[in-house]
């Protein structure tokens, strides 16, 4: 075997032996993958409890094309004690009571869970205005039709798969280096293999071999997990993350090799590099999309590689765009890897 | 096969100390070679700016004409080194650092089993390092230093942490590399170890060379006198002191020990009166040499 070739399995045995790095770059996100997939998933499908108390015109005679949307987002229970069906909402069992009071329709229902607050109101709103409409006669003269702008596969597991494994891959690249840095500083192996007849490029490129490897890895498991779990779909350009996680990951290995170059410790190495990618996967929307936040923490997200790495990702993993999407990204975590690397090298110490 | 060394002025000063200060020496191809001192006395400074570790402040290195501190591949294929603290890749068993070692000196896979048996491991072969005794990860970094038969051996204190079977094994091994003409240079605390082993010995203090030659040459220079001890009610404590040649005479508990000179003289004497019961003869060691040029204070 050449150098190079034993070099990275060594660091790869390390690595699969090692089960706190292992929790740490594969469960523990994929731990979130779940999380988030279990959370959203169930929202999106759940239709909102209605208990109905007495009888209600309304909903007793829907007409027939309208029967349909009435079932599928509501289910109804029936009840005749409304102050026993009003305790039940205050306390979460139910999402709403529903009784008619002669000409009047009403809805309690509790702000507790505002998605379905929401859902509740405005169902009975379109329900009371159809039935209004019905009772003058009148054919409609509008109508309304609906489509989304995404693939029509899209769900919510869509958006944060591509974040959390940005994410993933981040912390794995970033710990990885500047753990193994520091630890082979301190036990002396980086000297003994500074006495050893290869060059130093074949000690880094081993680690960069393993640390792509890992992503992949990472990858490969967090689709699989979304795939199988939660019904994710990747769009045409998806094998375009290849070159964005080997790009992520040179990104975040300088990074890491950044931090171990400092660090004294492994302690300090991975509290640097946690101060680091924690902060910068909240500012690249890897935990939530980042529509609503303020100007200045966009400004930000244009300068971390994590938010490239991100955009790049959603771009050709689920938002259909072409492989062509994926260049920027790269280019810029390329460029990002050799600067941070450079700095890196300046500050690098064969011993303590 | 065996390399020449030359050391020419060797200077490393830290803030505060001049760890090394002009250390000059030669080792001859195929000689053994130790370098013996106390705590900080500049050892391990030394052999790693000899290895190329440390790029020497002045002075200079030459291993066969090339410098070391250039790591030249050339040259770090034709040495192995042992560091003072073994370093070994984190979670791999014994078996695979050597795989490893060896195959970054690409050295062909059968080596292992061989170093596992001449190190006595291959019981331990497949524990990983973080799992092995102080002195099995002592043997194991000294076997992946061997692993592709270098020309030139450094070892920084390679039976420390040994017990006396692993070191009297270490020795028998390290006798066979340097009877098949590699050269050896060692560090050690061992006065035992340096006489048993070493051509020449080098001592050092306070990053200087004090002394440089065989070790019989060193231990003759001290001019030390000779202990013969005798078993106790052997000899009166006159007789002894009329015995010729004697210097000193004392009666303990467990013997009578005669100090003398002239140790011959003393005991054709003690022959000739037929007083030789529990006899043992006790000349100067490279100990009394090394206390008496380095002083008995303990040491940074
Ligand atoms: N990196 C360093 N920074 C400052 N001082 C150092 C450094 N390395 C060694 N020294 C000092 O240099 C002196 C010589 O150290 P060295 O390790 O060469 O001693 P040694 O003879 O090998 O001792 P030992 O027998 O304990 O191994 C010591 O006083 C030590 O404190
Ligand atoms: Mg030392």
């Amino acid at each position: 075997m050449t150098p190079f070739g034993s070099l990275a399995r060594a660091m790869l045995k390390g690595f699969f032996r090692d089960r706190m790095a292992l929790f740490f770059s594969i469960l523990f996100p994929l731990m979130f993958l779940v999380l988030f997939g279990g959370i959203f998933t169930d929202q999106g499908a759940s239709k909102a409890e209605i208990i109905q108390v007495g009888p209600v015109a309304v909903l007793d005679d829907v007409p027939k094309d309208a029967r349909a949307y009435v079932d599928e987002s509501l289910d109804i229970t029936r009840s005749s004690d409304l102050a026993a069906a009003v305790v039940k909402v205050r306390k979460g069992d139910a999402d709403a009571v529903i009784s008619q009071d002669g000409d009047t329709l009403s809805v309690r229902f509790s702000q507790a869970d505002q998605v379905k607050a929401g859902q509740v109101q405005g169902t009975f709103a379109a329900i009371v205005q159809s039935a209004n409409l019905a009772v003058t006669g009148q054919a409609p003269k509008f109508s309304l039709t609906t489509a989304r702008v995404e693939d029509k596969s899209l769900s919510t597991i869509q958006f944060f798969t591509p974040g959390l494994l940005g994410w993933a891959i981040a912390s794995g690249a970033t710990f990885g280096a500047a753990a193994n840095l520091v630890v082979w500083r301190r036990n002396g192996l980086l000297r003994r293999l500074r006495l050893a007849p290869i060059p130093t490029s074949a000690v880094v490129l081993a680690r960069v071999a393993v640390s792509i490897a890992i992503a992949l890895v990472q990858a490969v498991i967090f689709l699989a997990v979304g795939m199988v779990l939660f019904g994710l779909k990747l769009t045409g350009s998806w094998p375009m993350i290849v070159p964005l996680l080997v790009a992520g990951t040179l990104a975040f290995m300088s990074i890491g090799l950044l931090a171990g170059s400092i660090a004294k410790t492994e302690e300090a190495a991975i509290g640097m590099a946690n101060f680091v990618v924690l902060p910068m996967a909240f500012l690249s929307g890897s935990f939530f999309p980042l529509d609503g936040a303020p100007r200045w923490i966009s400004a930000v997200g244009t300068v971390l590689p994590l938010k490239h790495l991100n955009d790049g990702m959603l771009d050709t993993m689920v938002r259909g765009e072409g492989p062509a999407a994926a260049l920027l990204p790269v280019a810029f975590l390329l460029v990002f890897a050799v600067v941070v690397s450079a700095i890196a090298s300046r500050v690098f110490r064969w011993d303590d | 096969m065996g390399v020449g060394i030359t050391a020419d002025g060797l200077v490393m000063a830290y803030d505060d100390v001049r760890a090394v200060d002009g250390v000059s020496f030669t080792v001859a191809p195929g000689e053994f070679f130790g370098l013996l001192g106390p705590n900080g006395a500049g050892k391990t400074t030394t052999l790693e700016m000899i290895e190329g570790l440390r790029k020497p402040q002045s002075g200079s290195v030459r291993i066969d004409g090339h410098e070391p501190w250039r790591r030249e591949p050339e040259l770090q294929r034709r040495m192995g080194v042992q560091l003072q603290s073994s370093s070994f890749f984190d979670r791999l068993t014994a078996r695979e650092q050597l795989d490893t070692f060896g195959a970054l000196y690409r050295v062909a896979a059968g080596r292992t089993d061989e170093m596992l048996e001449q190190f006595g491991l291959v019981d331990k072969a497949d524990l990983r390092t973080e799992d092995l005794s102080g002195g099995q990860k002592q043997r194991l970094s000294i076997a992946c230093a061997l692993i592709h038969d270098p020309d030139v051996v450094f070892l920084d204190e390679p039976t420390a942490a040994l017990d006396p079977q692993a070191r009297r094994n270490l020795w028998d091994v390290l006798r066979t590399i340097n009877d098949s003409g590699r050269t050896v240079v060692l560090t050690t605390h061992y006065m035992d170890e340096a006489e048993a082993l070493c051509d020449r010995v080098a001592i050092m203090d306070a990053g200087r060379i004090l002394e440089l030659d065989t070790p019989a040459a060193l231990v003759r220079g001290l001019d030390a006198p000779v202990r013969i001890s005798l078993a106790p009610g052997t000899l009166s404590l006159e007789d002894a002191r009329a015995v010729a040649g004697a210097d000193e005479v004392a009666a303990g508990e467990s013997a009578l020990t005669i100090t003398t000179r002239d140790p011959s003289r003393v005991l054709t004497e003690l022959a000739s009166r037929d007083a030789l019961d529990g006899l043992s003869v006790k000349g100067a060691s490279l100990e009394d040499v090394f206390l008496e040029l380095t002083g008995r204070e303990y040491r940074a």
